[in-house]
């Protein structure tokens, strides 16, 4: 029977089907981090239970950890803790750690692809749920809770029933200066926070394919906002040449093994999907989110909507409410909207490709006084890379802090807050209330967007800048 | 209770500074921390004191997947949430802890939270055994998959579960592709 991409990898990680009950499957690779773990860990040894894949199990410290100060004690001493809870955990469970100040250490959605530990077809599970973003490379990757975490150390498997599968097909080439940051806000946009809800959404069509792996990073890390349980784009030669040569790929006879098993990674013909959404590349603009969930976007070029043109009464309601808490007016000019801070960073938007389209845009200016502009490399591996390219440079003379690598000002978890009523254009992929910290209003942009309104002080595209 | 609100994300219930804690209990205080603030704000409302069911709008619990939240709500006293729609991580993190999660039609919800709203003190009865919502005389069924109904009639140990079927997961190990990495040689 015809199957679809997300329907053949399930499949293939089937370790035990019975009538009512959810499939159990085999996880491939489990990544750990500081926050959802400790539980985990903890209930563990309670129950007197071990890691049962210590090999197919990888933590690093990302969320709680400073990105100053990376040679000095940690301030905050319950980040001390919960960092030295990792270290303990893993030390005494076998289990690999990047802890802060390791060459190899990063935001845990940036390492897994870079130490091509990421591969097609492989089931991949996190305490996170932009886990999705694996989802890249053809592999079928979601986020769990705490007690799942536990589940997948104990037995090296998961117990879920079977999600849903929806497409969704960008058709034809992309307008000059949209990003694949701009392709997930427009699907969002269309789809709705929920649209994704309980399916695996694969990302098809021209405009996908023709991302570099970097930007198909960025269009399935933000699945989870449009709802979904996990994103995917099927493999191809962009995939693989990415892959080669990474220190976790295979190698020699098991490379060639390899491609000929990911090149069978595709929806085939005739295969259905529960629901498929189409878009026109063409209609796509750069985005900026004006609201306090990621649906909530303008075109660069639009405007604050008014609340009372929504015909549905609880999108109505809820513009009103994202409107009080970000401080704004309806029919403002996006462009009009001055910004306090400038984050580029996070799981979505940190990676080599988007430091480099960054620093593209300042071109020699400076960052508009007043702005507080953060750039946190996704790993430390690509802040050695930028900094061998001399991007750090660029940066810090144009105005911004140059940071180490880490979640950092993504979740406001670490020291890197806005203040109540700062207003922060942000490469992340969350506008919640209160997300980077409580009263911090957050505008979500890509990278160039992000650049290019540090430099102006307003919402900006590089073209805008004098 | 009633929460008239839709796309209630994990940030809300429990936001990310609660994170940094390793401990799996003392939560409870930091449930809706920002918008507790608010005097006016349901939860700080006496005649909702006590209450174990919350109603909600649609996609409650989307977002991250900190299963603090579930723990939040917990810990404030909730043992039920209905609403049209939950966000999947949320679900699967309430069926693992057994905060039970009512999805009703929307028009239902909608309903049933003016009640709520009207009379604090009515009685919304989640019954996990026969899979309804009873209040004011109405009844509405709900979904609920026979495995996750008898883990939270049963409050069964998933790991144990699991282990049960360890010779099929050591046969599954077996036979893996030999090119599949591993973190480790
Ligand atoms: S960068 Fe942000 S979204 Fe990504 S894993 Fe870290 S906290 Fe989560």
């Amino acid at each position: 029977m015809a199957q679809t991409l997300s329907q053949k990898v399930w499949e293939r990680h089937v370790v035990r089907r019975a009538p009512g009950e959810p499939d159990l499957l085999y996880v491939d690779l489990h990544l750990v981090h500081e926050v959802t773990s400790p539980q985990a860990f903890d209930a563990l040894r309670l129950a007197g239970r071990r890691v049962r894949r210590p090999d197919l199990t990888l933590a690093t410290a990302d969320h709680n950890t400073p990105t100053i100060d990376v040679d000095r004690p940690i301030a905050d001493p319950v980040s001390a803790t919960q960092l030295a809870a990792l270290t303990r955990n893993c030390a005494e469970f076998g289990v690999r750690l990047y802890p802060m100040g390791h060459a190899l250490q990063g935001i845990v959605h940036v390492i897994g692809p870079q130490l091509g530990l990421t591969q097609p077809g492989m089931l991949i599970v996190c305490g996170d749920s932009h886990t999705s973003t694996h989802g890249a490379f053809g592999a079928l990757a979601f986020g769990i809770g705490t007690s799942e975490v536990e589940h997948v150390l104990a037995t090296q498997t998961l117990p879920q029933p079977r999600p849903g599968t929806m497409s969704v097909t960008v058709e034809g080439a992309l307008p000059a200066g949209v990003t694949a940051k701009d392709v997930i806000l427009g699907v969002i946009q269309r789809i709705g926070v929920a649209g994704g809800q309980g399916t695996i959404v694969e990302y098809r069509g021209d405009a996908i394919r023709s991302l570099s792996m970097e930007g198909r990073m960025t269009v399935c890390n933000m699945s989870i906002e449009a709802g979904a349980r996990a994103g995917m784009i099927a493999p191809d030669d962009v995939t693989f040449r990415y892959l080669e040569g990474r220190p976790r790929a295979p190698k020699g006879a098991a490379w060639e093994r390899a491609l000929d098993d990911w090149r069978s990674l595709f929806t085939d013909p005739g295969a259905a999907f529960d629901r498929e959404v189409r878009i026109a590349a063409g209609e796509l603009r750069p985005y900026v989110t004006w609201g306090t969930n990621p649906a909530q976007s303008s075109e660069i070029d639009g405007a604050v909507p008014d609340p009372d043109a929504f015909a549905d009464g609880a999108k109505r309601e809820s513009a009103q409410r994202a409107l009080a808490y970000q401080g704004l007016r309806a029919g403002t000019a996006i462009r009009d909207i001055a910004v306090d801070a400038v984050f580029i960073g996070s799981c979505t938007n940190a990676r080599i490709e988007d430091l480099r389209a960054a620093a593209g845009a300042i071109d020699g200016r400076r960052v508009k006084h007043g702005v507080r502009a953060l750039v946190v490399p996704g790993s430390a591996q690509v802040k050695e890379q930028a900094e061998r390219e001399g991007l750090d440079r660029v940066f810090v003379e144009a105005g911004f802090e140059w940071r180490a690598a880490g979640c950092s000002m993504c979740l406001g978890m670490n020291p890197d807050v806005l203040r109540p009523g700062e207003r922060c254009a942000s490469t992340s992929n969350r506008n919640f209330e209160g997300r980077q910290g409580p009263g911090g209003r957050t505008h979500l942009v890509s990278p160039v967007v992000a650049a290019a309104t540090a430099i102006a002080g307003h919402f900006a595209l590089p073209e805008d800048l004098s | 209770m009633p929460l008239d609100r839709r796309d209630v994300d994990t940030d809300q219930i429990i936001p990310a500074h609660w994170l940094k804690r390793v401990e799996r209990t003392g939560y409870g205080a930091g449930l809706f921390e920002a918008w507790r603030r608010d005097p006016v704000f349901v939860l700080n409302d006496p005649r909702y004191a006590g209450a174990t069911v919350l109603v909600t709008g649609a996609n409650f619990g989307c977002g991250s997947s900190r299963e603090h939240a579930v723990w939040a709500l917990q810990e404030h006293g909730f043992q039920a949430v209905i609403s049209p729609s939950f966000a999947d991580i949320f679900r699967t993190n309430c069926a693992r802890v057994g905060l039970v999660t009512a999805a009703l039609p929307e028009a239902a919800v909608a309903r049933l939270m003016r009640r709520v709203e009207r009379d604090p003190a009515l009685s919304v009865v989640v019954d996990v055994s026969s899979r309804t919502v009873t209040a004011g005389g109405e009844t509405h069924p709900f979904a609920l998959d026979d495995f996750t109904r008898m883990r939270l009639l049963e409050g069964l140990d998933d790991i144990g579960l699991t282990l049960r079927h360890a010779e099929a997961i050591a046969r599954f190990e077996a036979v893996r592709p030999a090119h599949l990495p591993r973190v480790s040689d």
